[in-house]
C-alpha cells in the first residue's frame, strides 16, 4: 500500500537518479523541476479534454440520453475529435477589432489556469512546488482571469460581447469578497498559508467540513467558486440564450478552444482548492492518497456539473444582490464564528458557533425578504359548473 | 408606459442601440428586436417580423379549392397542427352550413386537447431554455410528447402535418387502439406533470426570474387584444370554450384558471393548470365517444372531389380557443369554388403588439424571457 | 426554508440520472442507423404508382384529377397515344417533383381508381438538387405486393372494393 501511495513520487525519484548518471551536477534542480512542469503540462490539458466528455455524458444521462458515443467507444475518442474540429476551423477576426489584444487574450487566460495547477496536493508528498503562501498565489492568479476576459470582450468590438464583458466583470469582482472571507477561517485555525500544512493539519477525521464554521464555510467557498469559473447557474457572462455567447462571440476555432480550455481547468483547479481546504485534500484511511484526492475533487466537479443541468441562471442584479447582500455578511460572521470556535473548549463551541450561525442565517433572510420570491395560489372561473 | 433615463448631470452617458437580430438562439424562429439600451435597462424596443411570410392568404385565393389549402393550414402554427385545421373546418363549415357527426366531434375535441398538451409542454421547455436551464426541461417534455406525437402519426400519417380534418368530418377514422393508447396517456400524465413542477415550479432562481417580470396590466391586455393564456394570467375570465361553446365543449365540465398578476410567471402557471384541465376533459371525451360515421354524406363527396364545393354566397369567421390564443378564420364566399378573401386571425401576432410595453424599464436578459412567455411562432406570425 | 426548492429540483434530475441507467422508459435514445422504429401503417412520405401483374398494366388512366387538385402541383401528366394519334388510357410521362411535394396525400384521396398511394420510403436524399429529385413514371411503379406488405388494412379495404366493383360486370362480359 506504501508504494502504490507514493508510486508517483517513486517513479520521479527513479528517472532522477537514471537521469543523473550522465547529466551534470547543476542540472538536479533544472531537471526536478522540468519533471513536474511536464507532468502538469500534460495533465491538465488532458483532464480538461475528459472533463468536456465527462460532462456531456453526464448532462446527457441527467437528460434522458446517452452523451457522445459514435466516436470511439463509449465516446473517449469524442475530445479528439473536438481538438482536430477546433484546430481545423477558419480563423476569424472581425475587421474593427483590436488585433493584438484578440489575439492576446485567449493565450493569457490559459496561463494563470495552469499555474494554479502548481500549488494542489495531488497526495502525500505529490506537490509541484510546496511554496508557504500557496493559497495566496491561488487568489491572486484567479483574479487575473477576470481581466482577460474583459481584454477579450473589448477587443471584438461588438456590442454583445461588451455587455458580456461588462456583466462577467462585475460578477467575477463581486464574487471575490466573499471567496477571500471564506478562506479566512481556515488560514486562521491552521495559522499557515502552505497548503501542505493545510491538509496536514486535517489528519484522521478533523475535516474541517465538519465543524459549524465549516459547514458554512465549504458552502460559500464552493458557490463562489462556481460564480468564478463562470459555471451555471452564475454563467451569464457566456449567457447562451441572451447575448448569444458573451465575451467569446467572435472568437472561433483554435482561439475558443484555449477559452473552454481554461474554464475547465479552472473548473478542476477550484474544485482541487476546495476539497484541500475543506474535505480533508488527500487524507483518508485505506486508500492511497492520490485516490482519495481524485474521488473527492471529482465528486465535487459532478456536483457543478448537476447545477449545470438542473438550474437556470440569475440576472445580473439577483447574481450581485446575493453576493453582496447574503454571501458577505454571512462570511463575515463565519469569520467570527471561527474565531470563537478556537478558543473556546470543545462542547461549547460546537453550540455556541452553532446558534450564532443560525441566528445570522434567518436574520439574513429576514432582511433579504422584499426580494425573495413567494409561492402563489391560483382561482378558477367557471369553478361551479 | 414611457421609461425616462435617469438625469445624471455629471456624468454624460450614451444609449447603446442592439440588434437581437434575427439570427439569435432564442427568439423562436426569424424575429428581430430593435433594443436601445441605458445600461442594461430597455429604453425602447421595436419588435421587427416578417422574414417567414409565406403569402399563406393569397395563395388561399388562387388555389384550386377549398380543400387545397388545408394542408398549408397546418404551417401556420407548425406545432399545433390539429387546432388550426379545426379553425379552418369550423369557418368553413359555417360558411356552407355544414352538419358534423357526433364521433367526428368527440374526435376532433379529443385532438384539439391533445394537441394543447403538445404545445404547452413545449413551451415551458422552451421557456426555461431561454432562462438558461440547459435542455433539461425541453429533453423531460419531449419525451412525453413524443408519445402523442406518435399516436397523431398512427391516426393521420404525419406528425406534425396533420391534414386530418375535412370539412364535415375527419378524413378517416382513429384506428382500433386510440381510445387505449389515449388512455394510457392521461393515466400518466399527471404523474409527469408532478414532477415537472416539482422541478420547477418552487426553484427560487425561477421564481425570481419570472416574479414581477413583464407586468401585463388588465386594461391594456383588453384593449390591446390579446388572448390565451396571456389574457388569462392578467386576470380576466376569458376563454372561447366557455364563450363561444364551439362544437360540444359544452358537454364537457372543465376549470378555466385565472392569474393575479400578469407577469411571466402567472402566464407559465397557467399553462401547467390549463393542462390539468385539459386531461379532465380528455378523460370525459373518451369515456362518452360514441360509434358511428366519422363524415357527413356532403363532407364525404367534397373529399372526394374538392373542386365541387362551393359554399353559398356570404362570409363567415370561425374561431377556436387555439394553444396559443385565439386563432379565427375570416372567408368570404362569392360562390366559387375558391374563397374570395381568406385572412388569419392569429393570435402570435396580435399578443405580439405589446411586447413593448412589457418590456420597458427591465433588463436585456427579461425581454427574451418575456418574449418566451408570450409564447409565439414565427409561422403564425409571419403567415 | 430557503433554498429548498432548489434542492428538490437537484433530487429530481438526480433521478433521472439514475433511473437512465436502469429503465428504458428514462433512456429513449434510439441509435439510429442500428436500430430503427417500426414505421407506421398510415405514415406518408411520398406517392408511387401502382400496377397489378406487369409493369405495363398500370391502373392510372391519366385521368388528371390528380394533378389538378394537388395543392403545390407537383404532379406532371401527359396522356399517352397510339400511332394514329388516337389518345390512350395510360400516362406516357408522370412526373412528381420531390422537391415540390409536401406529403399531403390528397392525390391518394381523391384518385377515382385507386391508383396512386402514398410510400413509406423516407431515406431518400440525393445529391443533384433539379434532375435527381424529379421521379419519372419509371422510377414511381410498384407492383401491388408492395402496396400490400406495407399497408395490408387499406390494401384489402381496396381490394374487397374493386372486387366488389368488378363482380357485377363478369357476367356481362361472359355472354358478351
Amino acid at each position: 500500500m506504501e508504494t502504490i501511495d507514493q508510486v508517483f513520487v517513486l517513479a520521479k525519484r527513479s528517472l532522477m537518479t537514471w537521469a543523473q548518471s550522465f547529466l551534470p551536477e547543476w542540472s538536479t534542480i533544472i531537471l526536478s523541476i522540468l519533471i513536474s512542469v511536464t507532468a502538469i503540462a500534460v495533465f491538465g490539458p488532458v483532464t480538461m479534454m475528459y472533463l468536456t466528455l465527462l460532462e456531456r455524458k453526464l448532462v446527457g444521462r441527467i437528460q434522458n440520453r446517452y452523451g457522445p458515443n459514435r466516436v470511439g467507444f463509449w465516446g473517449l475518442l469524442q475530445p479528439i475529435a473536438d481538438g482536430v474540429k477546433m484546430l481545423t476551423k477558419e480563423d476569424i477576426v472581425p475587421t474593427n477589432a483590436d488585433k493584438f489584444a484578440h489575439f492576446l487574450a485567449p493565450v493569457v487566460i490559459v496561463i494563470p489556469a495552469l499555474l494554479i495547477f502548481s500549488v494542489i496536493p495531488f497526495g502525500r508528498g505529490m506537490i509541484a512546488v510546496d511554496l508557504s503562501i500557496g493559497i495566496l498565489f491561488f487568489l491572486a492568479l484567479s483574479s487575473t482571469t477576470t481581466i482577460w476576459i474583459f481584454v477579450a470582450a473589448w477587443a471584438s468590438r461588438n456590442k454583445f460581447s461588451l455587455l458580456g464583458g461588462m456583466r462577467s466583470v462585475a460578477q467575477m469582482i463581486s464574487y471575490e469578497i466573499p471567496m477571500v472571507l471564506s478562506i479566512v477561517p481556515v488560514l486562521l485555525v491552521v495559522g499557515s498559508f502552505s497548503t501542505v500544512t493545510i491538509v496536514e493539519a486535517q489528519s484522521g477525521w478533523n475535516w474541517f467540513v465538519f465543524t459549524p464554521w465549516g459547514v458554512v464555510g465549504f458552502l460559500i467557498f464552493f458557490l463562489t467558486g462556481v460564480a468564478e469559473v463562470n459555471r451555471t447557474p452564475f454563467d451569464l457572462a457566456e449567457g447562451e440564450s441572451e447575448i448569444v455567447a458573451g465575451f467569446h462571440t467572435e472568437y472561433s476555432g483554435m482561439k475558443f478552444a484555449l477559452f473552454y480550455m481554461a474554464e475547465f481547468m479552472n473548473t478542476f483547479s477550484i474544485s482541487a482548492i476546495v476539497a484541500t481546504m475543506y474535505l480533508g485534500g488527500w487524507q483518508g484511511p485505506w486508500l492511497p492518497s492520490w485516490v482519495w484526492f481524485f474521488i473527492k475533487t471529482y465528486a465535487l466537479i459532478f456536483v457543478m456539473m448537476w447545477f449545470r443541468g438542473t438550474f437556470p441562471r440569475l440576472r445580473v442584479d439577483q447574481l450581485m444582490g446575493f453576493a453582496w447582500k447574503f454571501l458577505l455578511p454571512l462570511a463575515l460572521v463565519n469569520l467570527l464564528v471561527a474565531g470563537i470556535w478556537t478558543n473556546l473548549s470543545t462542547p461549547k463551541n460546537n453550540i455556541v458557533s452553532l446558534i450564532i450561525l443560525v441566528v445570522t442565517f434567518n436574520l439574513l433572510y429576514w432582511a433579504n425578504r422584499p426580494e425573495m420570491p413567494k409561492k402563489r395560489t391560483y382561482r378558477y372561473a367557471y369553478a361551479d359548473e | 408606459m414611457e421609461y425616462t433615463l435617469k438625469e445624471t448631470p455629471a456624468l454624460e452617458t450614451q444609449t447603446l442601440e442592439v440588434s437581437l437580430g434575427p439570427q439569435h438562439p432564442s427568439t423562436h424562429g426569424v424575429f428581430r428586436m430593435d433594443v436601445v439600451l441605458d445600461g442594461e435597462t430597455i429604453v425602447k424596443l421595436k419588435p421587427v417580423m416578417g422574414y417567414l411570410h409565406r403569402n399563406h392568404e393569397k395563395l388561399a385565393e388562387n388555389m384550386t379549392s377549398y380543400l387545397a389549402s388545408m394542408p398549408y393550414t397546418d404551417r401556420l402554427d407548425y406545432i399545433c397542427s390539429m387546432t388550426n385545421n379545426f379553425a379552418y373546418a369550423l369557418a368553413v363549415e359555417k360558411l356552407a352550413n355544414l352538419e358534423v357527426p357526433e364521433r367526428a366531434q368527440y374526435i376532433r375535441i379529443i385532438m384539439a386537447e391533445l394537441t394543447r398538451l403538445v404545445n404547452h409542454t413545449l413551451l415551458i421547455g422552451f421557456l426555461l431554455n431561454d432562462l438558461g436551464a440547459f435542455f433539461t426541461p425541453i429533453l423531460y417534455a419531449f419525451r412525453e410528447r413524443e408519445k402523442i406525437l406518435d399516436l397523431f402519426e398512427d391516426v393521420a400519417g404525419s406528425r406534425m402535418m396533420c391534414n386530418y380534418f375535412r370539412f364535415g368530418g375527419l378524413k378517416v377514422d382513429v384506428t382500433s387502439d386510440f381510445i387505449p393508447r389515449v388512455r394510457q396517456i392521461i393515466n400518466k400524465y399527471p404523474k409527469f406533470l408532478d414532477e415537472f413542477e416539482k422541478l420547477l415550479s418552487e426553484n427560487e432562481i425561477l421564481m425570481a426570474r419570472c416574479q414581477n417580470v413583464g407586468v401585463l396590466p388588465k386594461e391594456l391586455a383588453i384593449s390591446a387584444g390579446v388572448t390565451g393564456p396571456m389574457l388569462r394570467a392578467s386576470g380576466v375570465p376569458y376563454d372561447i370554450r366557455k364563450v363561444d361553446g364551439y362544437s360540444i365543449y359544452n358537454r364537457f365540465k372543465f376549470r378555466v384558471p385565472i392569474g393575479e398578476k400578469g407577469d411571466v410567471y402567472d402566464r407559465y402557471y397557467m399553462r401547467l393548470l390549463e393542462m390539468r384541465e385539459s386531461i379532465k376533459i380528455l378523460d370525459q371525451a373518451i369515456r362518452e365517444i360514441p360509434d358511428g360515421e366519422y363524415i357527413s354524406k356532403i363532407g364525404a363527396a367534397g373529399a372526394r372531389s374538392p373542386r365541387t364545393f362551393k359554399p353559398p354566397k356570404g362570409d363567415a369567421y370561425g374561431r377556436i380557443e387555439a394553444p396559443k390564443g385565439e386563432l379565427g378564420f375570416y372567408l368570404v364566399s362569392d360562390g366559387t369554388t375558391k374563397p374570395y378573401r381568406y385572412h388569419v386571425r392569429s393570435s402570435s401576432f396580435i399578443n405580439l403588439t405589446i411586447l413593448e410595453d412589457m418590456c420597458l424599464g427591465h433588463k436585456i436578459a427579461d425581454a427574451i424571457v418575456i418574449l418566451g412567455s408570450i409564447d409565439i411562432v414565427l409561422g403564425e406570425v409571419d403567415r | 426554508m430557503f433554498g429548498w426548492g432548489v434542492i428538490k429540483g437537484m433530487l429530481v434530475t438526480l433521478k433521472n440520472f439514475i433511473l437512465s441507467y436502469f429503465t428504458k422508459e428514462r433512456l429513449t435514445t434510439v441509435q439510429y442507423p442500428e436500430e430503427r422504429l417500426p414505421v407506421k401503417e398510415r405514415f406518408r412520405n411520398f406517392p408511387f404508382l401502382i400496377y397489378d401483374n406487369k409493369p405495363e398494366d398500370l391502373r392510372c388512366v391519366s385521368c388528371d384529377i390528380c394533378a389538378k387538385e394537388c395543392p403545390p402541383k407537383c404532379i406532371t401528366i401527359v396522356r399517352d397515344s397510339d400511332e394514329q394519334g388516337k389518345p390512350l388510357k395510360r400516362p406516357k410521362v408522370f412526373d412528381i417533383d420531390f422537391s415540390i411535394c409536401m406529403n399531403c396525400g390528397i392525390c391518394e384521396e381523391v384518385c377515382p381508381f385507386d391508383a396512386i398511394f402514398m410510400d413509406h420510403e423516407f431515406e431518400l436524399a440525393k445529391f443533384g438538387r433539379f434532375e435527381d429529385l424529379n421521379y419519372r413514371k419509371e422510377d414511381l411503379l410498384k407492383p401491388a405486393e408492395h402496396f400490400a406488405k406495407i399497408r395490408p388494412q387499406d390494401a384489402a379495404r381496396i381490394e374487397a372494393k374493386r372486387r366488389a366493383k368488378a363482380q357485377p360486370a363478369t357476367p356481362e362480359t361472359k355472354t358478351q
